[in-house]
C-alpha cells in the first residue's frame, strides 16, 4: 500500500519511566490517506526495523474503536483532531501532505510512561477494583420489563457504561483529572437497581482510590467530554459529586 | 481522621468548599451592587453615606461581613491548594496543547482571573473599607427641610466631629455621617484607578461566567429543567449585568462628576 502523503513526525521517545524522554523527528513518506493513524505508524516502524532501529512503542489492540487500548496525544489533542473517535479510527485524510504531526503520550502522574508513547493505565483498573462492581448475582438475561427501571434511566446507565477506559479524559484535562472516567463507572451502577446495594460505599471507595492514584481535581472545563471518543457526558461528574457528597454527609450514618 | 475531615480533604470535598464559598460571594455581589447603586442618586451622597453607616454598624450585617472576609480567604487558599495538587498531577506537560479546541478560555484561566480579583479586592478594601474604618474619611452634615424637601450639605472639618447622628428636629432632618461618597468621588478622579476597576470587573465577568454554573455542577446539581436557568443567571446576570453595573460606577464619577 502506498500513497501520496509525505509527513514529518515529531515523536516522543522515552526508554522507560525512570529516564527522560525527548522528541525525535521521523519522515513518513508515501502515506495513503485511507490508512488509519496506527497503520501510518506501522509503516514508519517497518522502516525503522529495516534500518535496525528501535521501533516506536505505542498501545493498540482491537483497532475497531471499542477496546480503549490506543491512546496518543496528536497535535495537542487526545486521539487527534477529530471529535468522538479513537486513534485507530482516525484516518490520514484528516491530515494534509507536508504536515508536521507532534505525537505525545498521555501526560499524567498517575499514568507513568512504560515506553515511548505507551503509558501505564492500571490506575483505572485499581479504581474499578475499589468499587466498580456489584456483589449480587445478577443471573441470566432477565425478561423484558422484569427489572423495575424506566427505559430512559436504563438508557442513561447504558450510555455511561459505554466508557472504554482509554484515558482521553485524563489526557485532555488541564488538571489530569480522572473524574469523567470515575463518574461514568459510578453512574452506570448508581442508576441501575442491581447497583443499589453498594451505591454509597462504591462512590466513596472509588473517589478515595482516584485521589490516592494522584489524579487532579475537576475545574469543569468540559475538555474531557469534548475529547471522549464515546461521548461520556459531563453530567456524570455532577452525579458522582452528588453520590459522593450524599454518601459522606448523609447516607453513611443513616442505618442504625 | 474524623469523617468530616476526610470529606474536606478529598478532591470532591475541596471543590465543595470552593463551590459554597464562591456562591456565597456571588450572593454578596448582588447585595453590594444594590446598595452601591445609591452612588447614582443625585443627592450628594446622603442615601449612600447613611447606608454605609448602617452596613458597618448593624450587628447581623457585621457578622455576615466577617463570614464574607473568611469566605474570600478560604476560597483563595483552597484555590491555591487545589491548583498545586493539579500541577502535581501532570509533572511533564505537553509540547502541544490545544485547550481552545475543547474548552472555554475562562474555564482554563480561573486561577489567573481569581488572582486579578484578589488583587482587586485588596486594592478596593484599602481604598474604601480601610479608610472608612480608620477615620481618614471626613464628615458631612445633611440638613433636610421635611416641608420643602430641600437639603443643604455642609462639610465638617476633619477631627471636629466624629459621631454619626440622625434625628429630626423642628421638621428638619439632620444626618451627620462619614462622607464615603466624597472619598469615592475623589478616588475615581484618578484615571489609573478607574482603569484598574474596569479591568477588575472584566476579570469578575469571566470568572463568574464559568464559576457560577461550575459551582452548581460541583454541588451535583444537573437537573435538566433548572440548568438552563442557572446558565442564564451565570452568563447574563453574573457575567454581564453585575460587572457592567459595577464598572459603571468609576466611569460615572470619572466622566460625569
Amino acid at each position: 500500500m502506498s500513497g501520496n502523503m509525505n509527513l514529518t513526525l515529531k515523536v516522543w521517545r522515552q526508554k522507560n519511566d525512570k529516564t527522560r524522554g525527548k522528541f525525535i523527528t521521523y519522515q513518513a513518506n508515501g502515506i495513503s490517506q485511507d490508512m488509519s493513524f496506527l497503520e501510518m505508524l506501522d509503516v514508519v516502524n517497518e522502516d525503522l526495523v529495516r534500518k535496525g532501529e528501535d521501533p516506536i512503542y505505542f498501545d493498540h489492540d482491537c483497532r475497531e474503536g471499542i477496546c480503549g487500548m490506543c491512546s496518543l496525544h496528536i497535535n495537542g489533542r487526545p486521539h487527534g483532531p477529530k471529535q468522538g473517535t479513537t486513534t485507530c479510527q482516525l484516518h490520514m485524510r484528516s491530515f494534509h501532505d507536508g504536515q508536521t504531526i507532534v505525537i505525545e503520550p498521555w501526560r499524567a502522574a498517575a499514568f507513568p510512561v512504560i515506553k515511548d508513547l505507551a503509558v501505564d493505565r492500571t490506575a483505572f483498573d485499581r479504581i474499578q477494583h475499589a468499587g466498580g462492581y456489584v456483589n449480587v448475582n445478577t443471573g441470566g438475561v432477565p425478561d423484558a420489563n422484569g427489572i423495575p427501571i424506566p427505559k430512559t434511566v436504563a438508557d442513561e446507565a447504558f450510555e455511561s457504561a459505554t466508557c472504554i477506559g482509554c484515558g482521553a479524559c485524563v489526557a485532555a484535562c488541564k488538571n489530569a483529572s480522572a473524574m469523567l472516567f470515575v463518574s461514568a463507572k459510578i453512574s452506570q451502577y448508581a442508576l441501575l437497581p442491581q447497583g443499589q446495594t453498594e451505591r454509597y460505599s462504591r462512590a466513596q471507595a472509588m473517589v478515595a482510590q482516584m485521589d490516592a492514584e494522584g489524579f487532579g481535581n475537576c475545574t469543569n472545563t468540559g475538555a474531557c467530554e469534548a475529547e471522549c471518543p464515546v461521548g461520556i457526558k459531563l453530567t456524570n461528574i455532577a452525579r458522582m459529586n452528588r453520590e459522593y457528597l450524599n454518601a459522606k454527609l448523609f447516607k453513611e450514618e443513616e442505618a442504625h | 481522621m474524623s469523617k468530616s475531615k476526610q470529606v474536606l480533604s478529598s478532591s470532591l470535598g475541596k471543590k465543595l468548599i470552593m463551590s459554597l464559598t464562591g456562591l456565597f460571594l456571588c450572593s454578596f455581589l448582588v447585595v453590594h451592587l444594590i446598595g452601591n447603586l445609591q452612588l447614582f442618586y443625585n443627592d450628594q451622597g446622603k442615601a449612600f453615606n447613611d447606608y454605609a453607616y448602617f452596613m458597618t454598624h448593624f450587628t447581623p450585617i457585621k457578622i455576615i461581613s466577617y463570614l464574607l472576609y473568611t469566605s474570600i480567604v478560604v476560597h483563595a487558599i483552597y484555590a491555591l491548594v487545589v491548583t498545586i495538587h493539579n500541577r502535581k498531577a501532570r509533572p511533564v506537560g505537553y509540547a502541544v496543547y490545544r485547550g481552545s479546541e475543547n474548552s472555554a478560555w475562562s474555564s482554563r484561566n480561573m486561577g489567573i482571573l481569581g488572582t486579578v480579583l484578589l488583587v482587586f479586592i485588596v486594592t478596593h478594601m484599602s481604598n474604601f473599607w480601610w479608610k472608612y474604618h480608620n477615620d481618614s474619611v471626613p464628615y458631612v452634615e445633611y440638613r433636610t427641610d421635611l416641608k420643602t424637601n430641600q437639603t443643604t450639605v455642609t462639610e465638617l472639618v476633619a477631627g471636629e466631629f466624629t459621631e454619626y447622628v440622625s434625628y429630626v428636629d423642628n421638621e428638619v432632618e439632620v444626618i451627620k455621617a462619614k462622607d464615603l461618597y466624597k472619598q469615592v468621588a475623589f478616588a475615581f478622579k484618578e484615571w489609573y484607578l478607574v482603569a484598574f476597576y474596569v479591568l477588575g470587573m472584566a476579570a469578575l465577568s469571566f470568572h463568574l461566567i464559568h464559576g457560577f454554573k461550575s459551582a452548581f455542577q460541583t454541588l451535583g446539581f444537573d437537573n435538566r429543567k433548572y440548568i438552563p436557568i442557572i446558565r442564564f443567571l451565570g452568563i447574563w446576570i453574573f457575567g454581564v449585568v453585575i460587572p457592567i453595573a459595577f464598572a459603571a460606577m468609576p466611569l460615572y464619577f470619572y466622566f460625569l462628576k
